[in-house]
This record gives structure tokens, C-alpha cells and sequence, in this order.
């Protein structure tokens, strides 16, 4: 896999930062060409996991990447944390499993929204990259 | 009548919802119509909110209905999850105002009787 160049990259520390990072996320989207649909699903996932880092592990990154090639273009997102891990991960990806509290919609959820996902979660942190494409034309 | 007026972040949304359910006690309130047409995004979080504040409402005895859901808003919630959104939806405002009027009038309580006062809420 070729080195991804982030084009932006966001710290995430406080609620004020979803909001940021939804938003760029939402702007990319749209400079990209992708439509209201993509937008708001892109939005919505950045916005679901930019607060399970802040719920988890206070603090963390949001980083954005296009791509195009082989006639698709692409947005690909990475939030990391460096958070204590998600402790049972198939769970975790399962609806309404949460040891928050919350709706357990989050992960589960974005994933259905997005066209790749994939989630890497360890003692050191956790990082998921996740993005859409589409067809150029 | 409540009519959201930008996109909330999260202190802004239960603050939103504070203040909602305080006005709806201190004006007897029979009805609530939350209008969300400027949410661009509704997350798990917000969706959470919502029926949480519908369900505070309902609660205290008033009606509760949403409206302006954005079209991508209610594909994102959908593709998202089942019923994220349980409260009685309208298309827009105006028609979440006569719902609520059928609903107050087919309770036919003795409040209602004597004609409500409306009292009109922006957030933004």
C-alpha cells in the first residue's frame, strides 16, 4: 500500500474539535466532488468516532487524504488515539454494545456508512482508517 | 415551537435540551414542535438528544413533533441504524404545528379547552 500524504491533519481535544473535523471532512468531500449524500455520511462517521476518541482517550488526531486513481477517486479519514484500546473488539463492532452508556451505534454504524473500514485497537491505542470512493465521471 | 438554528456541537445540544424542557415546564406547554432542518449532520450523539428531549417532553404531558429532517440526514440515519429517530416526524414546520394541534384538540383536556399560549424558542 502506497504512503498516504494527509492533507489535513487535526487534533482532537475538546467537543468544539467534532464539529472541525466533520466539517473539513464535509469540505473536502464536496472539493472532491462527492455529493450531499457522501458528504453527510462521511460527516456523521467522522463525527461518531471523533467522539468515542474523546470519550475513550480524552485526546487524538483526525487526519484527511484524497486519492485518484485507476479512475475512482477517494477520501480516506484516520482518527488514532493513543487511549487504552477497545478491550473487546468484535463486540464493540456489534449494534448496541457500549461501555459508555450510549446508543453502541457508533462504530457499528459508521462502518455500515462507509465504503472501507478498518480498525486496528491495541493496549497502546487504537486507529481507524475509513473513507469513500466513487467512480470518476 | 423550537427551531434549531445551526449545527450544534455537544455542550450546545444538551444545553438545547435543558433549556427546552425548562420552557416547556414554566409555559405549561401542550405541545413542542422541534424543528432541525439546519442540522446538517445528526450523529448517534444528536439523534440521542432528540429523543431524549421528546421523551422529557412527553413526559411532562406535552406532544412532541420533529420536523425538517433533512433528506441525506435520514439516509445517513437509516444506513446507520434502525430507529434512531423514534418521535413523530413532519415534513416541515407547518405541518408540525397542525399535527400537534390534531393532538392537543383529540386529548380534549380541560387545558387544552382554554387555548394555549405559544411561545416561541430559537437556539443559534
Amino acid at each position: 500500500m502506497p504512503t498516504i500524504t494527509w492533507d489535513e491533519i487535526q487534533a482532537v481535544q475538546e467537543t468544539a474539535d467534532i464539529m472541525r473535523a466533520r466539517t473539513a471532512a464535509k469540505r473536502h468531500a464536496a472539493a472532491l466532488g462527492f455529493g450531499l449524500a457522501d458528504q453527510t455520511r462521511l460527516a456523521t462517521a467522522v463525527s461518531e468516532l471523533t467522539r468515542n476518541v474523546l470519550l475513550y482517550a480524552k485526546e487524538g488526531s483526525c487526519a484527511i487524504a484524497h486519492s485518484t486513481t485507476d479512475g475512482f477517486t477517494g477520501i480516506t479519514i484516520r482518527v488514532e488515539d493513543k487511549g487504552p484500546g477497545i478491550g473487546d473488539l468484535n463486540s464493540a463492532m456489534q449494534d448496541g454494545y457500549s461501555t459508555s452508556g450510549g446508543m453502541g451505534i457508533g462504530l457499528p454504524g459508521s462502518r455500515r456508512l462507509m465504503d472501507h473500514f478498518d480498525i486496528t485497537s491495541s493496549p497502546e491505542g487504537t486507529c481507524i482508517t475509513f473513507g469513500i470512493k466513487k467512480r470518476n465521471g | 415551537m423550537t427551531s434549531i438554528q445551526l449545527d450544534l456541537v455537544d455542550d450546545d445540544a444538551i444545553r438545547f435540551q435543558h433549556n427546552l424542557v425548562q420552557a416547556v415546564a414554566e409555559i405549561d406547554a401542550l405541545g413542542v414542535a422541534i424543528d432541525i432542518t439546519a442540522l446538517e449532520v445528526v450523529d448517534s450523539f444528536m439523534a440521542r438528544v432528540l429523543n431524549d428531549t421528546a421523551s422529557m417532553v412527553r413526559l411532562m404531558g406535552a406532544e412532541v413533533v420533529i420536523s425538517g429532517v433533512q433528506p441525506h440526514v435520514a439516509m445517513t440515519l437509516v444506513e446507520m441504524g434502525r430507529d434512531l429517530i423514534g418521535a413523530d416526524c413532519t415534513f416541515n414546520l407547518e405541518q408540525a404545528l397542525a399535527r400537534l394541534n390534531e393532538r392537543i384538540s383529540a386529548r380534549g383536556d380541560a387545558m387544552a379547552a382554554q387555548g394555549a399560549g405559544n411561545a416561541n424558542y430559537y437556539l443559534g
